[in-house]
């Protein structure tokens, strides 16, 4: 079942064309990497399925979900390096989506932050404060808090910046998990190429206007993917 | 001591000055919290300075000074969300660009009026003598609604404040809060600036929120101790202003230096122990 179409996208980022006439849909459970150089236009694909940019030619629909509820793991910020509040605090922000004008969380929802907190390993640190985790233990944080606002598709921006590898690889297959035993549709950014073939099972390869979108099966076998690793097949 | 306070209590204006006082002190911790956060600190003493010269301009008309001042703050305070959001000027110089502008005008209008130099010092540094009865009602009614503004979105103000990009996405309209946080610190600054002075009242908008995130590791926790640091250093600020006969407004912003020292050495210990 399709969750989510694009449909001939353009986007202009500062007057500039960045995405260009860019289709592609996505089904229920699958796991989409969108991979490309700096300046590919993938972070602004991705606010335009957010609904943060609009597209200036072209839609996107959602069959059903909601576009609030997808859940997105954005790129750090400066302001959130040094932010006091605990884990709890910033995991149950996730649920605002579903609370509409309604001012307070209710148990519901205490109960789904916690719930998120122990699929992902981290009910321990739930007390701690978000400015005293390490890299990757934010990077949980920020996917429990995605998970409270989604119950299909996650979106993920980079999520892997500034980690390192063994923390990495840690995420890339807790993603995995999460996409296979829970069924949850993922759309990933990155620039790991190697690691989207190994963990994906789509791959929009983007230099502004689509280079290539299909399996990762078929992309393996294009003359883009032996250029961009260098001739050999690394997995 | 009890003679002391007695004497403290018995002088009307200064009940008055303390009633508002604390209020302000409140609201402005509270709001202080996300202002400091998102590093929009400046915009609360941008619009002081516009204050002041909306002030000044309600005065040589003679027209009620916080009736005119707030609808001019408050478009003062949409303005500087907008130009700090779509940066051709940047942020920081749209600030010093507007609050300076503002303060020239201010002056000129007053220099036309009688009593110059008395009238600028006690716009610029505050007055205790400043509040009246009738500022007091309105002081007073606008307070209570931004506090049960702040206490009925504060959750949606965290979210904004932490990650407006992920309330957005989630579909929060983090535009329509960043609006509220200024609309309401502009209300709060017009209240307390003719307490604090036009110089000071940022003070009560910064300190408070530093001090408590020296020891605190929860929003929650920020916010309830910011506004408890706030009302305490505002009490104590009134306090010494009358005993050693010093400016209020000024008093009360040292009271708050010291206890951001304070907090800092506290707050370096306990991570020590941790």
């Amino acid at each position: 079942m399709k969750l989510l179409t694009c449909h001939d996208l353009c986007i202009s980022y500062n007057g500039q064309l960045v995405v260009d006439h860019v289709s592609f849909s996505l089904e229920q459970g699958q796991y989409l990497c969108i991979v490309g150089e700096n300046g590919s236009g993938k972070s602004t694909l991705v606010k335009t399925i957010l609904g943060l940019v609009k597209p200036q030619a072209g839609h996107i629909a959602f069959s059903n979900m909601q576009r609030k509820e997808i859940g997105y793991l954005p790129q750090q910020t400066q302001v959130q390096k040094d932010f006091p509040a605990t884990v709890f605090e910033v995991v149950l922000s996730g649920c605002l989506n579903t609370r509409g004008m309604r001012p307070f969380y209710s148990r519901k929802e205490k109960d789904l932050a916690l719930k998120n907190l122990e699929l992902l390993g981290i009910g321990n640190l739930r007390k701690k404060s978000y400015r005293d985790l390490s890299g990757g233990q934010q990077q949980r944080v920020l996917l429990a808090r995605a998970l409270c606002a989604t119950k299909r598709l996650l979106l993920l921006d980079e999520p892997v910046t500034g980690l390192d590898p063994v923390i990495t690889a840690e995420l890339y297959s807790l993603v995995k998990r999460l996409n296979q035993e829970h069924h949850i549709t993922v759309v990933m950014v990155s620039h790991d190429i190697a690691s989207a073939v190994t963990y994906a099972d789509q791959v929009l390869h983007m230099g502004s206007h689509m280079l290539f979108f299909g399996s990762v099966q078929q992309y393996r076998t294009t003359e883009l993917y032996r250029h961009m690793t260098g001739g050999c097949d690394c997995d | 001591m009890i003679d002391f306070f007695v004497d403290f209590f018995s002088y009307h204006f200064l009940n008055r000055a303390l009633l508002v006082g604390v209020l302000v002190s409140l609201c402005a911790a509270l709001l202080g919290v996300s202002l400091v956060l998102k590093r929009y600190s400046m915009i609360g003493d941008g619009l002081s300075h516009v204050s002041f010269g909306a002030l000044s301009i309600a005065v040589a008309f003679h027209w009620a000074p916080l009736p005119v001042s707030i609808p001019v703050v408050m478009a003062a305070a949409f303005c500087l969300l907008r130009l700090s959001e779509n940066s051709k000027i940047k942020g920081d110089a749209a600030i010093a660009l507007i609050s300076s502008s503002a303060l020239a005008i201010g002056v000129i209008v007053m220099s036309f009026g009688s009593g110059m130099n008395a009238d600028v010092y006690n716009y610029m540094f505050g007055s205790i003598l400043a509040v009246s009865q009738s500022d007091v009602w309105i002081s007073v009614s606008l307070s209570v609604i931004v506090l049960t503004l702040y206490a009925l979105f504060y959750n949606k103000i965290f979210s904004v404040t932490f990650d407006e990009n992920f309330a957005r996405a989630t579909g929060t309209k983090a535009a329509l809060y960043n609006m509220l946080l200024a609309f309401l610190t502009a209300i709060t600054i017009v209240i307390g600036m003719r307490l604090m002075g036009a110089l000071l009242i940022s003070s009560l908008i910064i300190f408070p929120a530093l001090t408590s995130m020296r020891v605190c590791r929860s929003f929650q926790g920020v916010v309830i101790l910011s506004a408890a640091i706030a009302v305490v250093c505002f009490f104590i600020g009134l306090l010494l202003s009358f005993l050693f006969s010093t400016p209020a407004g000024a008093s009360v912003v040292v009271v708050n230096l010291m206890a951001l020292v304070v907090f800092t050495l506290l707050g370096k210990c306990l991570r020590r122990a941790r």
